[in-house]
């Protein structure tokens, strides 16, 4: 598989507080990568550094080498078009307080798509690859926020899709979840790795098992070991990631 | 053991009595802050019944006398003939055109403040022009009513000259746009401010502007707080008095053009209250029970709106 994320040399400062140190980092395409660790070791903000979201923060400052697909993505791409590349599902649901089709159709609208026909066709399919258009298609014209917890999340993956993402970044998507919407929402990872890259911030670390291909294994801001998920929850070649996953620690 | 059996025994009836005494005291102090907290409540409650029972036992027998009919649609306010009528369809069309030129005037304006101010402007920027809008909510209305005077009715004399002598709806439309200004701005922005970041993060992510974002996911989700804040303006502007008696001529009569001169409700009870007497005196009581039947229904609309967010 080729290349489609490749870290170099990246740190990240918050302020003075350093809270990623020389990341370096090989994505494949078409891969699902788990990205664990305790709290607070940087692995949200590698996740948000890929689509740039860090750049909301006051006072972020970010160096190295990020590259998608050859490109850098901090000064070669649009940020418009590296979002449009690169969705996002954030850890609690966030759909906007508007219709179902409305919420799905939002990304198409703003990358310049009018034609009723075309919206409509790709809310379903983005609704249908998301495993909830049975769920949802009789009530596309109601509010989003009427829908479960676990119903929202798979909505808000669906408005991810809808853009035609190259790469969807997770952050925590089941942790706001309970358990069977947790495996939905797994499932549909599985369903969807063949055409997306999809890289996923987890605290649960069945599920890295249970979905990804590749688990980089944070720590105090610094990737560990990264792997593939079997090597690293068999035989961890580092003491520090042995001793996080048997939970010793973390 | 026996022994230390009985002794816990009593320094737990010991324990247990104390308790229950400071229990009962803590008891008192909270029965008696929560009525306290509960009179408190009741005054404002009682005001306003009163007033409203005020208004409608005074107001009402002069409608009566006069006729609903005839002193809500009579276009004639001739309170002092030797034959006289009291129809305040004039001041009411007065009320409602000068209230909808402060809409047309302040809402536009300060909506797109408040749009600035809660999504572009900058953090050092804000500090100093939010203080300043909030300013205006505090300045007297005399003041605001010196200033139509001295500014606003020879500039609108100059442009549009002719028979207009400056003091007209246009004139009040102007100054009370620029008096509901301030609590557009605060409240709308507020209600903006108060839309999750998770939203804005959200369309950001799907690729959206700034300003895409804003206009498409903050101003439609902060909607109902944009309109609970127009609507709180109506109120202040149907019911402003002192600044609008200064510059709209108050010529009991109807206006043909925004030009024209015109009398509000309020301004109606405050010119003649002073010398009337009998019947007159009631029927400007009466003026009085429709201006407040309109902010009713507008606190209603209020209300309804801001319920709605809640659900």
């Amino acid at each position: 598989m080729p290349i489609k994320f490749d870290i170099k040399k990246a740190d990240l400062f918050y302020g003075d507080f350093q809270a990623l140190k020389n990341i370096n980092l090989e994505i494949k395409d078409k891969e699902i990568t788990a990205f664990i660790g305790p709290s607070g070791c940087g692995k949200s903000t590698l996740l948000k550094s890929l689509n740039r979201m860090n750049d909301l923060v006051e006072g972020c400052r970010i160096t190295g080498d990020f590259r998608l697909d050859g490109q850098d993505i901090y000064k070669d791409i649009e940020i418009t078009e590296l979002r449009k590349r690169v969705g996002m599902v954030f850890q609690k649901p966030n759909l906007f307080p508007m219709s179902i089709y409305d919420n799905i159709a939002y990304g198409p609208r703003t990358h310049g798509i009018k034609k009723k026909a075309e919206l409509d066709e790709i809310v379903e399919t983005s609704l249908r690859q998301a495993s909830i258009w049975e769920e949802c298609k009789d009530r596309l014209k109601k509010s989003a926020l009427g829908t479960s917890g676990g119903q929202q999340q798979r909505l808000c993956i669906a408005r991810a899709l809808a853009v035609k993402p190259e790469v969807i970044l997770m952050d925590e998507p089941t942790s706001a979840l309970d358990p069977i919407s947790t495996i939905k929402i797994e499932e549909l990872c599985q369903q969807i790795k063949n055409d997306y890259t999809i890289i996923i911030v987890t605290h649960n670390m069945q599920q890295a098992t249970r979905i990804s291909d590749k688990t980089a294994f944070f720590l105090h801001g610094e990737i560990v070991e990264f792997d593939t998920t079997e090597k690293i929850f068999s035989s961890p070649s580092q003491q520090k990631t042995l001793d996080y996953i048997t939970g010793r620690f973390g | 053991m026996i022994i230390t059996d009985i002794e816990n025994k009593r320094t737990a009836e010991l324990t247990e009595g104390v308790s229950a005494g400071r229990r009962g005291l803590h008891r008192f102090a909270e029965k008696t802050m929560g009525a306290v907290f509960f009179i408190s409540a009741c005054v404002s409650i009682v005001a306003v019944v009163l007033i409203c029972a005020f208004m409608f036992i005074k107001g009402c027998p002069a409608i009566g006398e006069i006729g609903l009919s005839d002193f809500l649609l009579g276009t004639s306010w001739k309170p002092r003939d030797s034959n006289p009528s009291f129809g305040i369809f004039p001041m009411i069309v007065g009320s409602l055109y000068v209230t909808a030129g402060a809409i047309i005037v302040g809402v536009p304006i300060g909506l797109l403040t408040a749009v600035f101010m809660a999504k572009f402007c900058p953090k050092r920027l804000y500090k100093w022009l939010m203080p300043p809008i909030n300013l205006l909510a505090g300045i007297p209305s005399i003041v605001y009513g010196f200033f139509g005077m001295i500014v606003i009715v020879p500039l609108i004399r100059n442009v549009f000259g002719g028979n207009g002598r400056g003091n007209s709806i246009l004139t009040a439309s102007i100054l009370l746009g620029i008096m509901i200004l301030p609590t557009i701005v605060g409240m709308s922005q507020s209600a903006m401010k108060a839309v999750p970041e998770s939203y804005y993060e959200g369309a950001l992510a799907l690729g959206a502007t700034h300003e895409r974002a804003v206009c498409t996911v903050i101003i439609p989700a902060a909607k109902s707080g944009i309109l609970a804040s127009v609507i709180l303006a109506v109120g202040r502007a149907i019911g402003e008095t002192m600044a609008v008696i200064m510059i709209a001529g108050n010529q009991p009569r109807l206006p043909g053009s925004v030009l024209d001169g015109v009398r509000t409700l309020t301004a109606n009870i405050v010119i003649e209250m002073s010398y009337a007497t009998g019947l007159h005196y009631d029927a400007l009581i009466a003026t009085g029970v429709v201006l407040f039947v309109f902010i009713l229904l507008i606190n209603l609309l209020f209300n309804v709106i801001t319920s709605k967010k809640e659900r």
